[in-house]
């Protein structure tokens, strides 16, 4: 066992493990934090998926913007919200929670069947990316590529979202305008 | 040798996780770590499957625009979740049943 394959299991490791302490824990503090490691694994992740500037813009994006923004909430929501999540029932399989944990398992169960019915290594275009030599390589820089891209063969979506960003951006603020501005 | 096989089962059993934090949690903010779960597990096949582009980098300039989506819905859902609780004082979405006042 090769050690990209220990650290791939490693993270995979964190990742869902964490995300499992996510899904159990009823303090919403400790479920905040346990997403936060959630992010730095799957950072890891995408690391190993030869990934690296996609690595770094989920660190920046999400932990510095999506999680300070999660404990902004969590902090503004005040007392009741916390009192409202030690209210839920501490186990995790109780009768409460039996119908959301079936669900869960059986569409696991499903996707795992289609995954491993698909055969996704014996894929038509996997072949043709092989023999033609384009796969990313595991010393190479993809950032170049990926700007270049970006700014001719993706520029359309790129527009797109700029826009969409600002819209969310005029929407959050007028969203959280103080009552009596309101015209 | 990590195959793509590995990383799809790693992100069905993410998406899983996030789907039953939707479903059983009983807190707006809860559930909105759900849908990020799900949306990273999204990402993470992006990621995967773009190994194999390496001229256009489809897979990778796709998981980035799906990261900049899901700050943008998380700003919004965000502001939401502080005005609900403005009106209602709490954020458990079963307790929330009409629309105005």
């Amino acid at each position: 066992m090769s050690v990209v394959q220990l650290a791939f299991y490693f993270m995979a490791l964190v990742t869902l493990g964490s995300a499992l302490t996510v899904a159990i824990s009823k303090n919403l503090v400790r479920s905040i934090f346990m997403f936060f490691i959630t992010l730095f694994g799957l950072a890891g992740l995408y690391v190993l998926a030869l990934a690296d500037f996609v690595a770094v813009t989920q660190i920046v994006i999400y932990v510095g913007g999506i999680l300070v923004l999660i404990l902004f909430a969590f902090m503004l929501s005040g007392k009741e919200a916390l009192e409202a999540a030690q209210k839920q029932s501490s186990r995790f399989v109780s009768l409460k929670n039996l119908p959301s944990l079936l669900l869960a398992l059986f569409f696991l169960v499903v996707m795992i069947n289609v995954i491993f019915k698909a055969d996704v290594a014996n894929l038509q275009w996997l072949k043709e990316a092989n023999g033609t030599q384009n796969v990313i390589g595991v010393n190479e820089s993809m950032i170049n590529n990926i700007g270049v891209n970006l700014m001719t063969r993706y520029l359309l979506p790129f527009e797109a979202i700029s826009v969409l960003l600002m819209l969310a951006l005029v929407g959050a603020a007028h969203l959280s305008r103080k009552e009596d501005m309101r015209g | 040798m990590i195959t793509l096989t590995d990383f799809m089962v790693v992100s069905a059993v993410l998406f899983c996780t996030g789907l039953f934090i939707i479903v059983s949690k009983k807190n707006a903010i809860q559930i909105l770590i759900g849908i990020e779960l799900m949306l990273n597990a999204a990402i993470l096949n992006l990621v995967a499957f773009g190994k194999y582009d390496r001229v256009n980098n489809s897979g990778q300039i796709f998981a980035l625009f799906a990261i900049i989506l899901a700050a943008a819905t998380t700003a919004v859902a965000l502001a939401i979740i502080l005005n609900v609780y403005k009106q209602y004082k709490t954020i458990n979405p079963d307790q929330i049943k009409d629309l105005k006042d």
